[in-house]
């Protein structure tokens, strides 16, 4: 039975019936990462050393050395990530099982909302609105918070003002209901955190952040592509790296969706 | 294209020269007549013993024999008693450059010296000594008449020992130091023709770039250099296309020693301070020291904007000062690398600075301004050295006096943040 239904998909794959849609962003130097106040540490940027190029460093191979953080590029937060996750057992990359990994993914919709204002925020209310044309969130999914903010490029991602940076995200309301009530398995978005831009000036500061982990949800951020997932019905795959005690990973994000 | 004044443009068709070099070293007793050159100041041997003042350099007195020569800086004036003309040498350098004007200089100090004249010098008449360094690294004497104000940089046989920013294209390579407007400043005021600026992270925009790329003769241009693909792309792109690079990329977080469990900010200070010298050293530097001789538009210098603390740690800032050990080191690497080819390299030293990660510090603070002029001038003299502002000089001399007791009075605790 199960062995038919693996032949089914990947033959759906091979036909078309269901196609591959790439979440990831390249990881590229020149990609942002968060930025914290300076007296804090920051996020490595993503650098790639060339050791040998074919030539008398090594003549017939050519390799990278790289430096990034765990959260450069589109990446996975482990709930270890933060301070209200620490004690989650299995709260590390490498802890979390596999299974996990795959799994039912929802998309809300709030691209038209983030277009006319940068600090949109998913309420309570939206996610409502979504399943009433949608249908309830099923419990232990993944969503995705689809703002188009991806299509963004160089200054006007991070959208960095003097009084701090302006993108779109969830309020803590909008983050309990998803946690406390639909019992999601993570939240992700098109930004570079889970959180808004002023996250910061919420109560709980960074609600994503902290209720998310908190309760032993995962994260995913600087997702791409998701105008391409239907609102319900696809599969999320996202396998952080299994790094030892790691908080998160640069990942290949990818959704299962009807070709 | 701006609409400033360029310099005439080159045959495309024509090879560029070969650099060729003055004469190298004469003794080991002259480098100290290099020495104090790559700083501008004047000095000869002065015998402790018979107090008569030496020149050439030598290993011992000329009258009495005493071999415990002191280097001291001397009044650089005298009266030119001859002056001639050679019109032609077996040394290539000097061949290259047709008629050569040199004269003798008997010092008020002293000695007779055979000198470079400046081209409005004639015998007999009062000059001025300046000791300047040759496209070799070599201290040689020039003399001025008294009280001219003739620039170096105008003398078509004496401007090779200058690195005058006049018409030249600069790369400044760091955007976001707090010191890059009054560079830019300085160096146009200075008559560069072009003023490339390195921007890293265009993903995140400086408060300074707008004003800066408003400026006419400036030209943003994306650099990294903490990323080797960055600093190699630039460098194919505009390599070939200055004559001056100036450093001034910094990475500082004040910290003392016992603090912190990490290596983050070290290793962030050591990426940019020695790594990211060493990276452009690496992508910018074979372009610029084979262009020394490259008809009009010469390759001049290469300028490392350094902390004094690379001398000696000072506490509050023990990481940075040995990454700026560590980018020194380098840059005096650099300095014997390139001597061959004539290209100088500049060592700017300066204290604590006006800027936000010196902001606990108690003042005096070198302004941004205070240090672009003393760069300026330091390129417009040829210099090797400069050390800019009061606190640096100090603790230069200072240094120098005694590193075994400046070490213990400045790196035990006097100044602190």
């Amino acid at each position: 039975m199960s062995h038919s239904l693996l032949t089914d998909v990947t033959q759906a794959l091979t036909t078309g019936v269901l196609r591959l849609v790439d979440l990831t962003h390249t990881l590229d130097p020149d990609f942002p990462v968060i930025i914290l106040p300076p007296e804090f540490g920051q996020c490595a940027r993503f650098r790639m050393e060339e050791v040998s190029a074919y030539d008398n460093r090594g003549p017939a191979w050519k390799w990278h050395n790289l430096t990034l953080n765990e959260h450069t590029g589109t990446h996975f937060d482990a709930p270890a990530h933060w301070i209200s996750g620490r004690d989650v057992p299995n709260g590390t990359v490498d802890a979390i099982p596999v299974d996990a990994f795959v799994g039912p993914v929802v998309v809300i919709n709030c691209s038209a909302g983030a277009a006319t204002n940068d600090d949109f925020e998913l309420t309570p209310d939206i996610i409502f609105d979504h399943e009433t044309a949608h249908g309830t969130i099923p419990e232990d999914s993944w969503v995705l918070m689809r703002t188009d903010w991806s299509k963004r490029r160089g200054a006007d991602y991070l959208n960095m003002q003097a009084d701090g940076p302006h993108s779109p995200g969830p309020t803590p309301d909008a983050v309990r209901l998803l946690v406390e009530e639909r019992n999601i398995r993570g939240f992700g978005t098109e930004t570079v955190g889970t959180d808004a831009g002023q996250g910061s000036h919420y109560t709980p500061p960074y609600p994503a952040h902290f209720i998310l982990h908190g309760a032993g949800k995962f994260g995913l951020q600087c997702l791409c592509n998701l105008d391409q997932l239907p609102p319900t019905g696809a599969v999320l795959i996202a396998a952080p790296l299994k790094i030892k005690g790691g908080t998160g990973s640069p990942l290949r994000v990818m959704a299962l969706v009807p070709g | 294209m701006s609409s400033r004044a360029h310099m005439p443009k080159k045959d495309p068709q024509k090879r560029t020269n070969t650099p060729t070099q003055p004469p190298p070293q004469r003794s080991r007793a002259a480098l100290g007549l290099t020495a104090a050159a790559a700083e501008g100041r004047f000095m000869l041997q002065v015998c402790p013993e018979c107090r008569a003042v030496q020149y050439p350099p030598r290993d011992a007195c000329v009258d009495c024999l005493d071999t415990a020569l002191q280097w001291q800086d001397i009044t650089p004036t005298g009266q030119l008693l001859a002056d001639t003309t050679v019109r032609t040498s077996t040394n290539l350098y000097f061949r290259e450059r047709g008629d050569w004007r040199v004269g003798t200089v008997e010092l008020d100090a002293g000695p007779k010296i055979v000198c470079h004249l400046a081209q409005d010098c004639s015998a007999p008449e009062r000059v001025t000594l300046l000791a300047r360094l040759d496209r070799s690294g070599q201290g040689v004497l020039v003399a001025q008449p008294e009280n001219s104000k003739t620039r170096l940089a105008d003398d078509p046989q004496l401007k090779a020992l200058t690195s005058d920013p006049r018409h030249a294209r600069v790369l400044v390579t760091d955007l976001r130091n707090a010191n890059t407007p009054a560079l830019v400043e300085h160096l146009l005021a200075a008559g560069a023709e072009t003023v490339f600026v390195g921007e890293s992270e265009a993903w995140r925009k400086d408060p300074q770039r707008d004003a800066l790329a408003a400026i006419p003769g400036v030209e943003i241009m994306p650099l990294d250099v903490t990323d080797t693909n960055s600093v190699r792309q630039l460098a194919a792109e505009i390599g070939g296309k200055i004559e001056i690079l100036i450093n001034n990329g910094r990475f500082l977080r004040p910290a003392r020693l016992p603090s912190g469990g990490d290596t983050v900010f070290a290793a962030q200070e050591m990426d940019v301070n020695y790594l990211g010298l060493l990276r452009l050293a690496q992508g910018f530097g074979p372009a610029l020291a084979s262009r020394t001789a490259d008809g009009q538009r010469q390759a001049l210098a290469w300028v490392n904007i350094l902390s004094i603390f690379a001398l000696n740690p000072v506490p509050g800032f023990d990481t940075f000062a040995a990454s700026q050990a560590a980018a020194r080191s380098l840059s005096l690497s650099m300095r014997a690398t390139y001597q061959s080819s004539g290209l100088r390299v500049m060592n700017v030293y300066v204290g604590a600075t006006e800027d936000v990660w010196h902001q606990p510090v108690h003042p005096p603070k070198q302004s941004p301004r205070a240090l672009a002029r003393d760069l300026v001038a330091g390129l417009q003299d040829g210099l090797e050295d400069v050390v800019s502002g009061d606190t640096a000089r100090d603790l230069m001399e200072r240094f120098r006096e005694h590193p075994g007791v400046f070490e213990r009075e400045v790196t035990f605790g006097e100044w602190g943040v």
